[in-house]
């Protein structure tokens, strides 16, 4: 790998560690098939269809691989959820939707190394048992999709795809099918709806888990475009090697991807767990813009609660001995159980940053009108709960808000959240309770005139330009 | 539901953007854009290949028509209600001609603090649509008198960490600051009027 170089000005920071992203930017890489295969491509298929399906699956959860879509649950324990005494067709799904505000690592792959995806793919399958493969991916990225549909040609061409298999006997097809911009085709059930044809309402779990209930009432796999490339990389290296990347429970490589209020925003494929927040903010993005000072980071996509960078936690039994061990934002580790104990998230690894320049209100203002515009609408709690907090945001911002509505406001979240058919009612909610728990000062003192603690970037003045009226 | 509430649901009125995409028309590329899509699924699930082959019909016309929607309901053997509810659900499907050149400003959070809005005001300016009377979200989209131009805000569009990004048609276009807009809409008008 020491022979790689990358396009200047893209060069990887120093801390990464890339297994996904390897070729990302890479000097003289493009997404033929030749490309790939001068690079060793396809060797770890070769090497998967040698083995036993089962053998595959238990790698996979030897490596501890945990989905990097957003629930961060372990891959190889979902794979074995097909109900062993199954006899209907058996479908993988790549969720290649990536509609997560501020997530964009599946974009890089797509779009640069699909041949990457494929083999993880192909892999997948045949541990699974899956003849059919669906990317769903979303509308927004018609190249990728022509990219990813050539890509699979050429793979049919070479017998990694398609009939038999390198011989092995093994058949499979992979199809991209394209959503058409709904956020909620990310869920994957609703993803499945959507591919049947219909809109795309999410199930009820249970009993519709996809693993035994999925698309066609079949038992289906759904794992992110990550996801499923790590695959490839357990299968090369093993998986007791694999999980010797990051740290206990939290294992492997993943991509951080950082925007906002930083100097150097972007992507950053790390051990996980092996990067503090501080690292992660000042060492590679370069720290705040000049004369700002951090005030707030959302660290797993637009749903997973916000940290305030001036706060400490408490992660109950991580000291010495088993005694609790404090610690300041900046040295939260980045890995899922880290996140969690801090009353946050790792989910989709989206890192949105805000400096003191950010007034509270209207982030809160923007993620609401996300999240109101994409309700599927099948819920009352959250079909209506996101569009009212979406309104009360607009009166906080407007200037029209009394105490009383951003008492209301939360009062509002806590009734959708865990009250819905679908996780999107906490997705929807939290940022909410978060904001609201975090910074009620703030949004308090707004409701006064005369007491306005932030005062509006330009950027929030031209937001504000576009309230709507209703 | 009464036909004719049926009717004016299904109603594609007319934009000054219309007169650049041609009426549907059931043509071979359409039916073998059918056949392929519908191969990729079980004999029995026809209905999956809906958001296709809509996506086929609106790259080609613009929008999807009422009797773009019978068409499709026909071909894979379902109502046209059925198809309808996926149109009026997906903020990726139109019901009316957006302008020859549509674009799609992501004003989700990154990009609304690298200045989305703003991008989304000089846009509007230079192609005189009036941001004013529209609904601030997708619905309607908003065409240029001229019908060469049409705007909407979408949602982020997974590219974050270059804010503000749009979509122009199916190209990409990342670090779009609002100073950008005229040589944005440039390196369109100019090739093509
Ligand atoms: C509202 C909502 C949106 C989601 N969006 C995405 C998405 O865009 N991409 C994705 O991979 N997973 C998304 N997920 C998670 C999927 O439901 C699913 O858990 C994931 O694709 C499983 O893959 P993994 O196990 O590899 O993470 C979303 C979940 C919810 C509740
Ligand atoms: S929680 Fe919201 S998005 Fe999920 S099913 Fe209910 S209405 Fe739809
Ligand atoms: S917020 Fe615009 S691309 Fe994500």
């Amino acid at each position: 790998m020491s022979n790689i170089t990358y396009k200047p000005g893209k060069e990887p920071d120093p801390r990464e560690y890339r297994l996904i992203f390897k070729n990302v930017d890479r000097e003289g890489w493009d997404t033929s098939i030749e490309t790939y295969l001068n690079d060793g491509g396809y060797e770890d298929l070769k090497k998967a269809m040698a083995m036993e399906p089962k053998a595959i699956t238990e790698e996979v959860k030897k490596s501890g691989l945990r989905g990097r879509g957003g629930a961060g649950f372990p891959t190889g324990i979902k794979w074995t959820f097909i109900p062993p005494n199954n006899t209907k067709p058996v479908y993988l799904i790549c969720n290649c939707d990536e509609s997560e505000p501020g997530t964009f690592k599946d974009r890089y792959i797509v779009h640069q190394d699909p041949h990457q995806l494929v083999e993880g793919i192909v892999i997948s399958c045949f541990a699974v048992g899956a003849h059919v493969a669906y990317i769903y991916i979303r509308e927004e990225f018609p190249e990728a999709a022509q990219i990813l549909e050539k890509a699979i040609a050429e793979a049919r061409e070479r017998n990694f795809v398609g009939a038999n298999v390198l011989g092995s006997g093994f058949d499979v097809e992979i199809y991209v099918h394209r959503g058409a911009a709904a956020y909620i085709c990310g869920e994957e059930t609703g993803l499945i709806e959507s591919l049947e044809g219909k809109r795309a309402y999410p199930r009820i779990k249970p009993p519709y888990f996809p693993a035994a209930l999925g698309l066609y009432m079949c038992p289906t796999i759904v794992n992110n475009v990550e996801s499923l490339c790590h695959v490839k990389h357990i299968i090369r290296m093993g998986g007791d090697e694999y999980a010797k990347l990051g740290v206990p429970r939290n294992n492997g490589t993943r991509i951080l991807c950082v925007s906002g209020d930083v100097k150097k925003p972007g992507y950053f494929e790390v051990q996980v767990g092996k990067i503090t927040m501080r690292e992660l903010l000042y060492d590679m993005c370069g720290g705040p813009k000049d004369g700002r000072e951090f005030k707030a980071v959302i660290p797993g996509g637009s749903s997973s609660k916000i940290l305030r960078c001036d706060e400490s936690f408490t992660l109950r039994g991580q000291g010495p001995e088993g005694s609790d061990k404090s610690i300041t934002f900046w040295d939260i580790p980045m890995d899922f159980d880290s996140l969690a104990a801090c009353g946050s998230m790792a989910g989709s690894g989206g890192v949105i940053v805000l400096d003191d320049s950010r007034k509270m209100s209207w982030v809160l203002n923007n993620l609401n009108q996300f999240y109101a515009h994409e309700s599927c609408g099948q819920c009352t709690p959250c079909r209506e709960g996101s569009t009212w907090m979406r309104k009360i945001s607009d009166r906080i911002v407007a200037g029209e808000a009394t105490p009383a509505d951003i008492e209301l406001l939360e009062s509002v979240a806590y009734q959708i959240d865990g009250k819905t058919i679908c996780a999107f009612g906490e997705a929807s909610s939290w940022p909410v309770e978060a904001i609201i728990g975090k910074f009620r000062e703030e949004l308090l003192a707004e409701t006064s005139d005369s007491n306005e603690t932030v005062r509006m970037s330009p950027e929030g003045e031209a937001q504000r330009r576009y309230l709507q009226k209703a | 539901m009464s036909d004719s509430s049926l009717e004016s649901l299904i109603a594609s009125p007319e934009t000054p953007g219309t007169k650049h995409f041609p009426p549907f028309a059931a043509d071979e590329a359409l039916e073998a854009e059918a056949v392929k899509r519908l191969a990729q699924f079980p004999e029995d699930r026809k209905r999956s290949a809906v958001l296709p082959i809509l996506h086929h019909i609106q790259h080609h016309h613009g929008f999807l028509s009422a009797a773009a929607i019978e068409w499709t309901a026909q071909r894979v053997g379902i109502e046209p209600i059925k198809v309808l509810e996926v149109v009026t659900f997906y903020p990726g499907f139109r019901q009316s001609a957006p302008g020859k050149f549509h674009i799609r400003v992501c004003r989700t959070l990154s990009c609304a603090m690298g200045g989305s809005y703003e991008l989304m005001d000089q846009l509007c300016e230079l192609t005189g649509i009036d941001r004013a009377s529209l609904d601030p979200h997708h619905h309607p989209i908003a065409v240029s008198p001229c019908g060469t131009w049409s705007v909407e805000f979408a949602e982020c569009l997974a590219s974050c960490g270059t804010a503000p990004v749009c979509l122009v048609n199916d190209d990409f276009h990342e670090a779009i600051a609002p100073e950008k807009a005229q040589a944005l809409l440039d390196q369109y008008s100019s090739n093509d009027h």
